[in-house]
Parts: C-alpha cells; structure tokens; sequence
C-alpha cells in the first residue's frame, strides 16, 4: 500500500469501488456541505470534492474537504492547474494532507471562460500530468518541485482523469499512458453514456495492461430530464450522449423522467461492471446526492466493504 | 440651410461606373452637379484614406460605384470595396459621421440612367440629411 | 510579428483633447504589416481625430510622421526636429515603441494608440492568430513545429484536455486544438513516439518568470 487512502484499500482488496461527487457551495455555508455529505455516508468509498468547477467561485475543495472528512466521509480532493501555481499547489497539498486528506484528483480545469470569472488569468504553470508527477514526487521522494526536501511528505492516493470520448480518440489511450506514467494510481472517467466508444477505449487500455497499473473507475450520471440530456449532448465539450439516450429520455412522462434516469444508470453500470479492467464507478449526480444511495443498491454495491 | 448644396464625391471604376456617367452624358440625361467623379481604375483602388479625407476636406455625401457583382474586370474588386465601405462605415461611427453619407453602389458600363439616377437619388438623400457635421463645422 | 489594433477613437479622443498640437508617430514594421499601426494608419486616424474632435468644437494640430523602426533609439532620433512646438505625442507602434518614445521625450506625454495583441503570423488576408508566447525555451522540435504554449487555451504540454472536439479547441469553434494539429503533423512526421514522452513542468525563468528579460551579446554590445 502507498498510502492510507481507503479507496486504495477497497480497491486493493479487489472490490468494486464507488465513488461520488459533492460540488462545495458558492457562500461560506459548512452547512450544505454537510447536507450533501449525509447523503453519501457509508455509501461511497470516497466522494470527490470539487475544485471551483465549470470556473466557478465556490468555497475551496480543501475547506468543504475537511468539512465532509469531520462528518466521517473520506473526501477526495481535487485540484485544477488552472487557478494557482506551483507554490500555491503544493501548500494547499501539504495543508491537504496535515488535516488528514489522503486522496486526490489531479486535473487541468475547465477554461475560464466557462464559468462567472472569464476575466481571471488562467494559471497554468503546470499541467496536470505535471501535476500528478509532482504530487508522486512529494510522495515517493519526499521532494518539492523544485527540488528541495520535505520533512512530513504528504502520502496522497492520487488519481487523474480520462475522458475517452474526446478527441483525437486515438490519442485518449495514449494520454491515459501518460498519466499512469506520470504517476496516476487511480482514473474516474467521464460520464459515460455511449458504452460502445468506452468499450472500445477500454480495449485499448488492456491491450496495453493498463488496467493492470492503475485502478479504472468508470464514471456514471443520472439524467434528470430529456432537457439535460439534450443539453449534455450539444453543450458540454467532450460529451458523449447517444441519440438513442435522449430519445428514451423523451418517450417517457416529464415526472417520469428522473426515475428512467437512474434505470439508465443503473442499466449502463451494470454492463460496465462486465468490461475488463473496471475497477469501480464514479456516480456524478450533480445535486442530486440523494440519489446516489438507490444508484448504489440497486447496482448491488451495498453495504460497502469494510477495509 | 435652405439653399444647402450637398458636395458629394463618388468614386467611380473606369469599367462601369465612369462609363456610364459618360453613358449618361451622350444620351442627355442630367443628373445633379453636386457630384464630383473621381476616376478609379477598380473600386477596390479607393482606400479608407480616401473616403475619410474627402469628409475631413467637407463632403457631405460620399459614394463608391464598381462593377456589377461578379463582373469586376480584376475578378473580385468590387466585393472587396464592399467590405471597405462597411469598414470605413464603422470609423464613421466612431467619428461621429452618419454613416448614411457613405453608400457602396454597383452598375455595369451601359447603365447611362441607372448612373444618373443614382446621382440623383443620393443627392437628394443627403440634401435631406442636410450638411455633414465636419462640413458644418469648417464652414462656422 | 508583433500584432496590434487601434484602440477606440473615444479613448483616444480623451488622451488628446487637452492639447492643441500633437505628434502622431507611426512604425513601419510589424505594425503596417498589420495594418494597425503604418503611415496609412496614422493618416487615418489623423483624419479621425481631427473630425471628431472639430465637431466638439475644439481644433487640433496633428503633426503626422512615420518612423521606419520605432523600437530603435536611431530611428527615433528623427523626431527631433518635429517636436518643438508639440504638446504631446501619441504612438500607433506597439507597446516597445511606445516606450522608446516616451523614453527619448523626457518632458512629452506620450499615448498609444494601439492595443498591442500577440506574436501571430498571417494566418489568411487580414487574419493574425497567436503563434509565440515567447517562452524563452523553445519547444517546438519537440511538438511538430506547433506552440502548445501559444496555441492551447490551458497551455498543457502533454496532450489534448478532454474538451478537445473534432480538431477544435473547447472554448471556441474559431479555435483549432493545438494538441491535434501536433498529433497530425507528429503522424506525418512519423514520429509518433514523441507524444508518449512526458514533459517535465516547464521552467518559466526563461519567460519572465524571473522579471524583465534581456539579451546581451558581447560581441555587439557597446
């Protein structure tokens, strides 16, 4: 074991992991943190807490982290290059870390012309490849960026992303190659919805034993509406959203819809759980943690392993 | 300004416009004194500088005449001082110029009274929208 | 080239209306070629003021003159004799202009006229796009002669984020991926194994990470 994390020992112990996703409020309101959380106690191994996504101004990943990990969740810290450099990176890490955080995401981060600052200077000293070395490197090596030592080295479980519906997909292999490389120990995908394309990247993967070097955690979403069915397949770069998908969306009643989301999540995590090299799911219910729980019983990953 | 002359400068393509206005002439049509020709090889000759020196200088009314579209003799000359006039349009917006005193017209060689009413047609326009604010404003 | 754009006349107007005579310098390099900053430029926005400001009510003199190389205290000796009498100058240069200038004029107060953008080339007639961020340590052997430091909207350096889509870049249509453009040439190039190299976190000094930057050569320096 390289770290403490307990999504590294769930998945070490071979089981299928799951985890989920709480976005922090936009205002200092602990309570709403923990709102969100309640609904994902001893549902998930971990629950991702974002990091000012789509470019938004919301309270920080580290704060809402430590939040969620005094309510007894085990939060996973993302981090984005795109609003601090180096310097600022590391502290938050070592900071991370001190407040007892072992588990992190290293990525990139929506452009900020996305979200409610476009005016604000996208940072980017590193990428998050050079992230994910960093973070490795604090680890392994006790070693800052820049080379000189640490005394406490923070023991971060660290994960990446890897979206295989975008572009050049014969790439996205590739770029999953260079995260492991770099030192990924885990990867949450991208919603996924067209499960032809994910099986296909899938192969790619195995054909290379990537599977085999870092734990690959398929991430899943309930649809609410035809509406944001329609809107993830025109408007979000790098989504994925079959027609056949919006098309069943529509065939059913507006108030039936929400249920024939989760069916679908449920359905699409079932034929997952058969593609060789999963090693878990991500469930991204955005604002809808309260249905993570039914997603996770009826997919039959209840009760979670003790590790 | 009841007696306002308008000054108005049009630029015309020696393949059309200018023939036309010649056109117009040996078949005794009239059209207004105000506007003054000035002969250029392909509209697409006629620069920025051009059109706003003739309304720093005082016209009140400025037009480019080129080729029908397609028909320019350079291939595209014409479609290019399209894109001039609205260019020049914007900085007349800027400046604080209607942008109406400036038009962009097209016509073939034989138009002799398409040219003369044409002529007409803007020099009434601009009599109408009265003298240029920079004309206005060097006569005071 | 360095590549600029004409700030808006209203801005502008606002530099000049305290003075009565003005100086209006143009360059002659990556300016005109722009079509920004060149001696047509500099009639035009003559013109432009001149109107503008006639029809507040207030006169102005507009001295118009045309450097070759505004970045060169050589060539801004020139002005010397045309500043007597001048209130103040304004530049249609980029920002190094500018500066020369103001730099030469201790007792003038000198205004761009010019939003000074990026390095670009011409991509077609009348298009500039961003090519160079001036990094100050090259990379471009490694990337098939494509800049992911200028031309990627987050400047990764070890491949397309998951928002790139069919050629182009996430945040716009308009914008290619330059991850795929290295990918292609990289494939024609048959040096695909470049792509699975990881590039270590770049070192910034060389691009200004370690403040204002400066090239002397020995050999030419006085």
């Amino acid at each position: 074991m390289k770290t403490e994390s307990r999504l590294e020992k769930v998945l070490a112990a071979g089981h299928l992991a799951v985890t989920s996703e709480c976005g922090p409020p936009r205002g200092a309101m602990p309570d709403k943190v923990r709102e969100k959380g309640r609904h994902l106690l001893g549902i998930v191994d971990a629950v991702n807490v974002t990091d000012n996504q789509t470019a938004m101004v919301r309270m920080s990943s580290l704060a809402a982290s430590v939040i969620l990990k005094q309510e007894g969740l085990n939060p996973l810290f993302q981090m984005v290059t795109r609003d601090r450099n180096r310097l600022a990176m590391q502290a938050d890490i070592l900071g991370a870390y001190s407040l007892g955080i072992d588990t992190m995401l290293c990525l990139s981060g929506d452009h900020t012309k996305f979200g409610d600052h476009p005016m604000a200077m996208n940072v980017h000293d590193i990428d998050s490849i050079q992230l994910i070395q960093m973070v490795k490197a604090m680890r392994d090596e006790s070693k800052f960026q820049g080379g000189a030592e640490i005394k406490g080295a923070p023991k971060m479980f660290i994960g990446a992303a890897a979206n295989p519906f975008a572009d050049p997909f014969e790439l996205r292999v590739l770029r999953l190659a260079k995260k492991i490389a770099a030192g990924a120990d885990f990867i949450q995908t991208q919603c996924i919805f067209n499960v032809d394309k994910f099986e296909k990247w899938m192969e790619g993967v195995c054909a290379r034993g990537l599977h085999k070097k870092c734990y690959i955690l398929a991430g899943v979403t309930p649809i609410k509406s035809v509406g944001a069915a329609r809107y993830m397949k025109t408007k979000v770069p790098g989504m994925d959203v079959p027609q056949e998908i919006v098309d069943r969306m529509a065939s059913v009643p507006k108030e039936k819809q929400p249920e024939e989301g989760v069916a679908i999540c449920v359905e699409t995590m079932e034929r997952l759980k058969k593609v060789e090299g999963v090693a878990g799911f991500h469930i991204m219910a955005i604002d809808w943690e309260e249905k993570v729980k039914e997603i996770v019983e009826r997919a039959g990953l209840l009760p979670r392993p003790q590790v | 300004m009841d007696n306002f002359e308008p000054v108005i400068v049009a630029f015309c393509c020696h393949y059309c416009a200018y023939t036309a206005a010649d056109m117009a002439g040996s078949q005794r049509l009239s059209y207004p004194a105000n506007v003054k020709i000035i002969r250029v090889p392909c509209s697409s000759k006629v620069d920025a500088l051009h059109i706003v020196k003739a309304f720093e200088k005082g016209a009140d009314g400025v037009y480019v005449a080129g080729c029908l579209e397609g028909d320019c003799h350079f291939k595209n000359g014409n479609s290019r001082a399209v894109r001039l006039v609205e260019y020049v349009q914007k900085y007349m917006d800027e400046i604080g110029i209607e942008r109406e005193r400036l038009e962009m017209v097209m016509m073939s060689a034989g138009m002799g009274y398409r040219f003369a009413q044409v002529a007409t047609e803007i020099t009434e326009k601009i009599r109408k929208l009265g003298p240029s604010p920079i004309h206005a404003a060097i006569s005071l | 080239m360095i590549t600029a754009e004409r700030k808006p006349l209203e801005e502008l107007i606002e530099y000049v209306r305290p003075y009565k005579r003005i100086l209006l310098v143009g360059c002659n390099e990556c300016v005109t070629v722009c079509a920004a900053g060149g001696r047509k430029e500099v009639g035009l926005l003559a013109s432009g003021l001149h109107m503008a400001l006639l029809k507040s009510g207030s006169a102005i003199e507009i001295r118009e003159h045309t450097l070759e190389r505004q970045c060169d205290p050589e060539y801004v000796d020139e002005l010397v004799s045309m500043i007597d009498g001048v209130d103040a100058i304004m530049s249609m240069a980029c920002g190094c202009g500018v500066q020369e200038l103001a730099r030469r004029f201790k007792g003038k107060p000198v205004f761009p006229a010019v939003n000074t953008k990026f390095m670009g080339a011409s991509e077609r007639q009348g298009v500039w796009a961003e090519r160079c961020q001036g990094c100050g340590d090259c990379l471009l052997g490694k990337t098939g002669g494509v800049c992911p430091i200028a031309r990627c909207a987050k400047q990764l350096m070890n491949g397309p984020c998951g928002g790139s889509t069919g050629g182009h870049c996430e945040i716009g249509e308009d914008v290619d991926c330059a991850w795929a453009l290295i990918w292609e040439r990289l494939k024609e190039l048959g040096q695909e194994e470049r792509f699975v190299e990881i590039m270590p976190a770049k070192d910034w000094r060389p691009g200004g990470g370690s403040g204002p930057r400066k090239i002397i050569r020995e050999d030419l320096a006085e």
